[in-house]
């Protein structure tokens, strides 16, 4: 039952967005990280940044993706001052338009990156495309704007459901349910409800849930208790957040959104980082873990744990640690030397015929 | 002692709502090293139980409500609400009542007390009558909810107004509203400009915008750079249980509800924890620490200094510490470490 992707002359091709800010330079790293590891992927790149992407460009993109299916990603900027109040900023239009309901990131703890809590290692499903997203807001009277959270059971269910497929397929043991259903009975209570009747499906899994202001608090005492987490849009931008902050920042954590039909592979926390945007400092591990997931994704699992370990190395082994770790390296120093480590390894990936056991991320 | 003090300073008379569960245990301990401390303050206690008013309408006892009307001031322990009461949460009463529109929370470090958090000395300011939690729910079909977040200007700049003025007189340097402007451009936009407006006419305070996501990345990684932070309701329920957490918990933090017509009710944000109620094993810092707020607010800033490094020096050593903090030591023999430690001050 495993998704058949297309392939020419045995190379996959990927569409690129490497968007504003940093995402060019990281992405740099991505390509040049794949060629040393000689990775069977080609990608069509498309240029949506913050000043074209009402320009059609943003089209272009989704009909790329729709066509390969999957694709790599760094942000595009919104600029809130110069968008109109309902007008939808192009990360967002991607996210609905390609129905990519779910946003799961990866956290874990990378030896060697210093932090005050060691051995994290949780995924955090976010439902992706409703909740306080949803881009419906007006004036009553003036002074007075009201914003509309949208809670449905469709997609509860859907991300609830996803979440304990994620679970099991990926051998974890707990999902708990973020929310905030004793103030928000309605809707987060609809939420919850949708995550209890999921869970009678998965007796296998143990569910438990949580709510929004104890997690945060949870999280910071004891974030070892957390295994898979599904919540809401907002809360999942609030614990998402925390979560990387706890194991080394945006700069290392990967992610991803997912949809029936395609998959956007993103760093988790989604930064434009426009302040240190040029300046060769920014950290591109978290795009280079998110480039080995899509590759798990698309079945290449060999080259994705190649460039996984030859990333940890360099960061653990080789302490190539760019200034949010707190160290003087550049970003071409990280990337150098997982292509280094990538390319002593390269021929023995390409030639290893196994079938691999992992399940697809 | 508390005799020599009244003779120098007149006392001050505030309502004090003792609570439920570990609430009457913990509130001895704070009347105990009040009076240890020669803290020119008198306490009238009053209770607080939901109650029936004319027309069948939930309601504080009048006796509790002329209580702070009249004295302005007041602490307040723990208050338990029974699912099955069919009353509005007290706490929620209590808000509405008093038109406590703004929760603060300071959360320091607690010298002696470690958690992997060092240097952590920052106040949330929560905005605390709408947003979110404005209670508007209905079902549009079924099987579709909408909530609705309400952002009104006048809550918004009374909030605003209000962290600028607690960062001056409490001597802080520097204001950063929290918001999502990015993704909610009206509701949390509003909110941010009338912060934006209010930073305009209190220039001797620094001003900082910043959105709630970063926030929750930066504070784990590095909560010193923070000093104080205003936000709407949500963010700020949630941003202060993080900062809580930080410190070592709910049982070490104290808070403040500011109203309107300058009534303030402290409390500590600890719920009843009827597992250990009348034990003797409840912590009474936050509550402590949260009548430590209130002489502040009324500028009797020596008593405070004193009693909280009594406090602090108290926790400081192991073996007087609560349970919770991972001493054995029960609430009276805190209260009495802290006592003696008062009067050696
Ligand atoms: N996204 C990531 N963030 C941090 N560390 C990662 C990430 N992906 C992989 N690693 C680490 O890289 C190393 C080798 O990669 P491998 O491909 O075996 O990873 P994996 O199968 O995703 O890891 P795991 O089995 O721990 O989930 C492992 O030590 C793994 O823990
Ligand atoms: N001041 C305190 N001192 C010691 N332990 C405390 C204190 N406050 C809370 N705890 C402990 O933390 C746990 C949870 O706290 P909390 O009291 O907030 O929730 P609760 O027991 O559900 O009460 P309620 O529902 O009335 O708010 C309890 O088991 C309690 O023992
Ligand atoms: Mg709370
Ligand atoms: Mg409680």
């Amino acid at each position: 039952s495993s998704r058949k992707f297309a392939l020419y002359g045995g190379r996959h091709t990927v569409t690129m967005i490497p968007g504003d800010g940093i995402g060019p330079e990281v992405m740099q790293g991505v390509k040049q990280v794949f060629l040393c590891a000689g990775v069977p992927v080609d990608f069509e790149e498309v240029n949506v940044t913050s000043e074209n992407f009402t320009s059609g460009v943003c089209e272009d993109a989704i009909t790329s993706i729709m066509r390969n299916e999957v694709a790599i990603k760094g942000n595009v900027e919104t600029n809130p001052d110069i968008l109109d109040h309902d007008q939808k900023s192009a990360n967002i239009t991607l996210r609905t338009r390609l129905e990519l309901f779910a946003n799961v990131i990866k956290v874990k703890s990378v030896k060697g990156v210093k932090t005050r809590h060691d051995d994290i290692d949780i995924r955090i499903i976010r439902e992706n495309t409703e909740g306080e997203y949803s881009n419906l807001e007006h004036e009553s009277i003036p002074g007075v704007v009201e914003s509309l959270k949208i809670i449905t059971a469709e997609k509860s269910l859907r991300i609830a459901r996803f979440a304990f497929n994620y679970a099991k397929r990926n051998g974890r043991k707990k999902v708990t349910a973020v929310h905030k259903a004793n103030i928000m009975k309605m809707g987060d209570g609809l939420f919850l409800q949708c995550c209890r009747e999921t869970a009678k499906d998965f007796p296998e899994i143990e569910f438990n849930d949580v709510i929004v202001d104890n997690a945060t608090m949870q999280m910071v005492s004891n974030p070892w208790q957390f295994d898979v987490m599904v919540m809401p849009n907002l809360y999942g931008n609030i614990i998402g957040n925390i979560c990387c902050g706890l194991v080394g920042g945006p700069g290392i954590v990967a992610g991803a959104n997912i949809g029936s039909k395609y998959r956007v592979f993103e760093t988790a926390t989604r930064n434009t980082g426009k302040s240190i945007a040029g300046l060769n400092i920014a950290n591109p591990s978290a795009i280079i873990f998110s480039s080995a997931l899509m590759l798990k994704y698309i079945g290449l699992h060999k080259y994705a744990s190649l460039i996984n370990q030859a990333l940890v190395d360099t960061l653990e082994t080789d302490r190539i640690h760019t200034p949010d770790l707190g160290g003087n390296y550049h970003t071409s120093d990280v990337i150098d030397s997982v292509c280094r480590r990538v390319e002593t390894q390269a021929m023995k990936v390409r030639y290893d015929q196994t079938p691999h056991k992992q399940p697809g991320w | 002692q508390s005799s020599v003090a009244s003779a120098t300073e007149e006392a001050r008379v505030c309502t004090l709502i003792p609570g439920d569960g570990i609430g009457p245990e913990i509130s001895d301990s704070v009347m105990k090293i009040f009076d240890a401390a020669g803290a020119p303050i008198s306490w009238e206690e009053r209770n607080v139980t939901a109650m029936k008013g004319p027309g069948g309408k939930w309601m504080i006892p009048i006796e509790a409500q002329d209580s702070v009307n009249k004295n302005k001031v007041g602490l307040k322990g723990p208050l338990g609400t029974p699912i099955a009461a069919g009353h509005p949460s007290m706490n929620l009463m209590l808000r509405k009542t008093f038109d406590l529109y703004a929760n603060v929370r300071p959360c320091v470090s607690l010298e002696g007390y470690k958690t992997p958090y060092d240097g952590v000395n920052l106040v949330t300011i929560r905005e605390n009558t709408e947003g979110e939690y404005s209670g508007i729910e209905h079902a549009i079909v079924d099987g579709v909810v909408q909530s609705i977040k309400l952002i009104t200007e006048s809550a918004s700049r009374k909030v605003a107004e209000f962290a600028f003025d607690y960062a001056r007189k409490n001597g802080r340097e520097t204001v950063t509203v929290v918001h999502k402007a990015n993704i909610m451009r009206m509701t949390d936009g509003l909110f941010l400009r009338c912060c934006r407006e209010t930073a305009e006419k209190n220039r001797d305070i620094k001003f900082n915008e910043m959105y709630l996501d970063t926030v929750c990345l930066n504070i784990v990684q590095d909560p010193s750079q923070f000093d104080v932070l205003v936000m709407p309701n949500l963010y700020g329920d949630i941003l202060s249980d993080l900062c809580a957490g930080l410190i070592g918990g709910l049982g070490v933090t104290p808070s403040g509800n500011i109203g309107a017509n300058g009534t303030a009710l402290f409390e500590s944000v600890h719920g009843t924890a009827p597992d250990i109620a009348g034990k003797d094993l409840a912590n009474p810092t936050a509550l402590l620490l949260s009548a430590i707020m209130m002489l502040r607010h009324l500028g009797k800033m020596n008593y405070a200094g004193r009693i909280e490094q009594a406090c602090f020096d108290a926790i400081k050593e192991k073996k007087s510490r609560t349970k919770d903090l991972g001493g054995d030591a029960t609430c009276s023999q805190f209260t009495n470490e802290v006592c003696r430690r008062v009067k050696d001050l």
